[in-house]
C-alpha cells in the first residue's frame, strides 16, 4: 500500500463517513472530521506510520485534508 | 504533609437549558447535548458577582467542615472571568468572609485554575496555616453578547467552588502535583477585556486530548501506580466527550471520572471543585482511596495532582 492509501484507510476508519476524492479538500469543512475525530486520527496515524506526533506539532491545519496529511508523514517517516 | 479538609459549592439559582439556547442560537437542543454532554448550565443574574459566587461557595465549605473562620491564614481565589483588571477578587471574598487583614492572593487563572491553586495552596499552607481555596466564575458575562456566539454560549455556565487545606489533618493527604504550562497557545483560548471568549475549538481539544492523559500518565508514573489504583478523577468539567476521551487516554472505564457537566457546563475555573464537592457529598474519601484531580485551559495551563484518603 501506498502511504496515500494507508493515510485513505486510517482517515475512513475514523470518520466512519465517505472522505472527498479531492485530496486538498479541507477534511473539516466538508464534515468528515470533527473536533473530536481529529485527536483519534492523529492516534491513528500515529500507530500506522510508526512516527510520534509532538505536542507542537498538533495543530488542525497540518491535518486539514488528505493532501496535508500525506505532506506531514512524508516529512517525519523519510 | 498538606490535607485537604472540605470542600463547597455554589450554583446561581437560574437553570438555563439547552431549550432556551437552542432558540436563541437557531440550532437543535439535541446538538448541545450531543457536542458537549451538557443538558443545562446555571446563569447569574446582573446583581450577581464573582466575589458574591465566591463567598457564597466559600461559606458552604466551612460549613461542611464546621472550621471557625477565624483559623484560616491564607486565601486562594482562582478566576478567569472577574469583573476588573485590579483588584482581583480575593481581599473582597476575604473581606466579605469577615477576614480582612488575612492575606489573599489572587490565581488569575481560568479553568486550570483550581488545580493550580490546590498545588500552590498545598505548598503555602504549612507555612500560612489554615488555606482556603476558592474558584468563582461568572463566565455568562463573557457570553452574552448580542449575537451570541454558538460556539461558546453552549458550553459556559456560572459558579464557584472551595477547599479548605489543612498543613496537617483532614479527609486526604495531598501528594505532590505536575504542573505544565506552554504559552505557545495563548491566543488559542482567550477573554480579553471588552471582547467575547475567544476559543479555537479545534486546537484546544487537540492539545487538551493529548495532554491531560500525559499528564496523569506521568504523575501516575512518577507515583509507581497504575491507573486501575485510582478510585476517581475528579477532572475540570470542559466536555463530556473530552472526559469519555481522557479516560479513554488513561485506560480506565469513563465511570471513574466523575462527572456533572451535564448539569452545570462549563464553569472554568470552579468546574473541578464544585465536582469535588458534590462527589464528596456523596461519599468522598475513604481511607486509602488514591483520588487524581486534573486541569487544562487556557494558557495553556495543565496538570494533575494525587489525593490519597486518610
Amino acid at each position: 500500500m501506498t502511504n496515500q492509501e494507508r493515510i485513505l484507510k486510517v482517515v475512513t476508519q475514523v470518520a466512519q463517513k465517505p472522505v472527498p476524492a479531492d485530496a486538498s479538500e479541507s477534511l473539516f469543512e466538508s464534515g468528515v472530521l470533527d473536533s473530536f475525530a481529529l485527536p483519534d486520527m492523529v492516534t491513528e496515524l500515529e500507530k500506522e506510520f510508526g512516527i510520534k506526533v509532538p505536542d507542537s506539532d498538533l495543530n488542525p491545519r497540518k491535518f486539514d485534508s488528505l493532501e496535508r496529511i500525506a505532506d506531514y508523514i512524508d516529512t517525519h517517516t523519510n | 504533609m498538606a490535607h485537604l479538609r472540605a470542600f463547597g459549592s455554589y450554583a446561581p439559582a437560574r437553570v438555563v437549558d439547552n431549550a432556551e439556547l437552542a432558540a436563541r442560537l437557531e440550532c437543535e437542543a439535541s446538538w448541545i447535548a450531543d457536542i458537549s454532554g451538557i443538558e443545562r448550565r446555571r446563569w447569574a443574574d446582573a446583581s450577581e458577582s464573582v466575589v458574591d459566587l465566591g463567598v457564597s461557595a466559600a461559606n458552604d465549605c466551612l460549613e461542611r467542615c464546621a472550621i471557625a473562620r477565624e483559623k484560616i491564614g491564607l486565601i486562594l481565589v482562582s478566576s478567569g472571568s472577574s469583573e476588573r483588571r485590579f483588584p482581583g477578587p480575593a481581599a473582597e471574598i476575604g473581606a466579605k468572609l469577615g477576614l480582612n487583614g488575612i492575606p489573599a492572593i489572587d490565581v488569575p487563572m481560568a479553568s486550570a485554575g483550581s488545580l493550580f491553586g490546590m498545588a500552590l495552596a498545598s505548598r503555602l499552607a504549612p507555612q500560612f496555616g489554615l488555606t482556603l481555596l476558592i474558584a468563582a466564575e461568572k463566565m455568562s458575562a463573557a457570553i452574552e453578547n448580542v449575537p451570541l456566539d454558538r460556539n461558546t454560549a453552549i458550553l459556559f455556565g456560572d459558579g464557584a467552588g472551595a477547599c479548605l487545606i489543612d498543613p496537617n489533618e483532614g479527609v486526604a493527604r495531598l501528594g505532590g502535583a505536575i504542573l505544565h504550562s506552554d504559552g505557545a497557545f495563548a491566543a488559542n483560548l482567550r477573554l480579553d477585556f471588552a471582547s467575547p471568549i475567544h476559543m479555537d475549538g479545534m486546537v484546544v481539544i487537540l492539545q487538551a486530548s493529548r495532554k491531560l492523559p500525559g499528564v496523569i500518565r506521568e504523575l501516575l508514573d512518577r507515583e509507581q501506580l497504575p491507573a486501575s489504583s485510582i478510585a476517581a478523577f475528579l477532572m475540570h468539567q470542559a466536555n463530556q466527550n473530552l472526559i469519555d476521551r481522557v479516560a479513554k487516554g488513561v485506560g480506565v472505564e469513563p465511570a471513574k471520572f466523575y462527572s456533572n457537566i451535564a448539569r452545570y457546563g462549563n464553569t472554568s475555573s470552579a468546574s473541578m471543585l464544585i465536582a469535588a464537592a458534590e462527589w464528596s457529598a456523596a461519599g468522598g474519601f475513604h481511607a486509602g482511596d488514591r483520588v487524581v484531580f486534573a486541569g487544562f485551559g487556557a494558557g495553556f495551563h495543565w496538570g494533575a495532582l494525587l489525593a490519597t484518603g486518610v
